[in-house]
């Protein structure tokens, strides 16, 4: 229904600017994909706040237009043709699952530029983005390890694809420098957001014993799970810690905002170029928010080791890396190759579980 | 094990607001509409007003005016069951999100969980029948006194009549379409009240789309238990418990796979509906007019 209305708008917004088209024609026109409805204190707010910080900094060159709940698949295709033709010259879609619908549109409309977000196919006028989020895993991995009385941390997961198995893994290879036997108990919920069934998961890790609760998943149920059982927890793609103040040792945070800006800066300039850009803690595209609930020692450990992955002096997935069957896994030049992270379905020793489907 | 109960609740509640529909003849598909709207309302009620049965008024009363839509359509024009319903999940699904829009990110204190000094400690026992929140109760009360309306007196068997046979009822006298309308609204009480109890009760805060699905559990639900208020509360902490027990195990590390699991509800439901088909002679079979339009001939 919103997205209709949106649609309208944005339909509305394209005849207005034909009739207006003084003042609007001047202003480059962005546009934006969502996958969910921008209250979802998560991916698609964090989205969303990117484009706002976008707006606050060139507000007077551009004009932003967004479709909410815009399921992938067909109809996504539907909605950035639409975009496209209501005269939006750069366009971020922001889900992994409008890969082929952007290609798709981005073959019809050469002129316009396409940025599509987590996904790795490109063209001439389509770009890729996306964050490492695996670099602020490992810091929560020593976090969970130092806070851990039990010795065993939850892990909700949503599908085991290689991006949340990265983050496992990252997790992992941390938490086994602080305590080398540490275990970890996964739950694959199957689903990037239905509040209750990551409560029900929350809880059935805490009532097995572990007493560090992170996710892989969209919404702040488990963190209040874990406030309630007073255990600890971490937050996932923005801020939670209104629902765990008590609860919350930090959170991975998407930062859209700087980039977005660059980019349609390079689009004004006129020196857009299609890209592959994977940016981390180092460019800010991923961000840790503060740390909070844990001893000063820990807290400077975790600073540390922010530094040091954004100064390159540490990888996370530096060599070697031993995989469940005690085999070294191919690794060159210190550390994996971004190849071999961005399509990880391996998990490493010292992880008692199989990923499921395999 | 006590999260069973917790997660069987809405589907039980929306289940059996669902089977009172059905079995006046009328199928509802707008549940997770209903619910969603009612999760809206209910967590804006008890965030406005500070108090949980504010909340749950106000998202039975939501999920009423939901369904008096679907009765509006439905009944009064004599429009398609089936397309009405998913048009009422749609709108549902979006009206919710402008109506939560400016909840999201409150929350609110949880209700609370009955503590009966001695009985609420009995080991094992105690917790779940005496330690749950007040829904839980409210839940199985509610399925016992439909069991009870439905089978045991004359206004339940005459709306059973209605769904059976709408030309009987119709020429016997009786309302059918007041009737209907009753048992909708009835259903839309119970699917919003299933609702609010998700902020209210299971995870104490609004985000649209929070419902993920469970309306179209309900109505599996009702399948699966052929139309029987006993079977459906089997079916619904059947349903709670093979939720809840998955996680356990892929907690436990028994290697089960979650997809499979996820999924298992509803093959259950198509199992049971290829029973249901092969029982035709003697089992409850569905209302024979489930689904069909009533126009009275005037």
């Amino acid at each position: 229904m919103r997205k209709i209305l949106a649609a309208v708008a944005a339909a509305l917004l394209a005849t207005g600017a034909g009739l207006f088209s003084a003042s609007a024609a001047d202003k480059l026109k962005v546009g934006f994909i969502y996958l969910g409805p921008i209250g979802d204190l998560g991916w698609t707010y964090q989205h969303d706040q990117g484009r706002l910080a976008l707006v606050k900094e060139l507000g007077d060159k551009i004009e932003t237009t967004y479709l909410e709940n815009v399921s992938e698949g067909p109809d996504s295709e539907r909605s950035i043709e639409q975009l496209a033709r209501a005269g939006n010259k750069l366009i971020f879609t922001t889900s992994f699952g409008y890969m082929e619908p952007t290609l798709k549109v981005a073959k019809k409309y050469p002129n316009v530029h396409f940025e599509h977000a987590t996904g790795y196919k490109r063209d001439k006028n389509m770009s890729t983005y996306s964050g490492k989020f695996y670099e602020g895993r490992y810091i929560q991995g020593l976090i969970a390890a130092k806070m851990s009385k039990s010795g065993v941390l939850g892990y909700i997961g949503s599908f085991p694809i290689p991006e949340v198995i990265s983050g496992i893994n990252a997790t992992m290879l941390a938490a086994q420098t602080i305590n080398p036997n540490i275990k970890v108990k996964i739950i694959w919920v199957n689903t990037w957001f239905d509040p209750g069934k990551e409560a029900d998961a929350a809880k059935a890790l805490i009532d097995q014993g572990a007493d560090v609760i992170m996710q892989h998943t969209d919404s702040p149920a488990a963190m209040q799970v874990a406030a309630e059982r007073g255990k600890l927890a971490f937050g996932q793609d923005s801020e939670m810690i209104k629902f765990g103040p008590k609860t919350q040792l930090t959170s991975i945070m998407d930062n859209w905002g700087p980039y977005y800006i660059e980019r349609v800066k390079a689009e004004l300039d006129g020196k857009w170029k299609s890209e592959d850009t994977w940016d981390g803690l180092k460019e800010k595209m991923v961000v840790m928010a503060p740390y909070t609930n844990m001893p000063d020692d820990v807290k400077k450990l975790a600073e540390d080791t922010e530094a040091a992955i954004k100064a390159g002096t540490l990888h996370p997935f530096k060599c070697p890396i031993i995989g469940q069957d005690g085999k070294e896994v191919e690794c060159k030049d210190g550390h994996l190759a971004d190849g071999a992270i961005l399509g990880m379905n391996f998990y490493v020793k010292g992880i008692d579980d199989k990923i499921p489907g395999k | 094990m006590l999260s069973v109960l917790a997660a069987s609740t809405p589907l039980l509640l929306a289940a059996t607001g669902e089977l009172v529909t059905e079995r006046a003849g009328v199928l509802n598909l707008g549940v997770e509409g209903m619910m969603i709207v009612g999760a809206a309302c209910g967590f804006g009620g008890a965030w406005l007003s500070g108090s949980i049965i504010i909340g749950a008024l106000c998202g039975i009363v939501a999920g009423i005016l939901m369904s008096l839509i679907f009765a509006l359509m439905t009944l009064g024009l004599a429009v398609n069951q089936v397309a009405t319903g998913l048009a009422l999940t749609i709108l549902g699904i979006g009206l919710s999100g402008l109506i939560g829009a400016r909840f999201v990110g409150e929350k609110i204190t949880p209700a609370p969980h009955l503590h009966i000094p001695g009985l609420s400690d009995i080991p094992l026992v105690g917790r779940i029948l005496f330690g749950e929140d007040g829904f839980v109760y409210l839940s199985l009360a509610l399925i016992v006194a439909v069991w009870y309306v439905l089978y045991r007196t004359r206004p339940g068997l005459i709306l059973r009549a209605c769904g059976d046979n709408h030309v009987s009822a119709h020429a016997l006298g009786y309302p059918v379409l007041r009737i209907r309308m009753y048992a909708v609204m009835f259903g839309g009480a119970c699917a919003g009240l299933a609702g609010a109890y998700l902020p209210l009760a299971y995870t104490p805060f609004f985000i649209p789309g929070m419902t993920a699905g469970r309306g179209w559990i309900a109505l599996a639900l009702v399948v699966f238990a052929s139309w029987r208020p006993g079977r459906l509360v089997a079916g619904a902490y059947l349903f709670g418990a093979v939720t809840i027990l998955q996680l356990h195990a892929q907690g436990a590390g028994l290697g089960v796979p979650s997809q499979l699991m996820s999924a298992l509800p509803y093959l259950a439901t198509v199992i049971v509906l290829v029973l249901i088909s092969r029982a035709r002679s003697g089992g409850s079979t569905a209302p024979a007019a489930l689904g069909t339009v009533f126009v009275p001939d005037r």
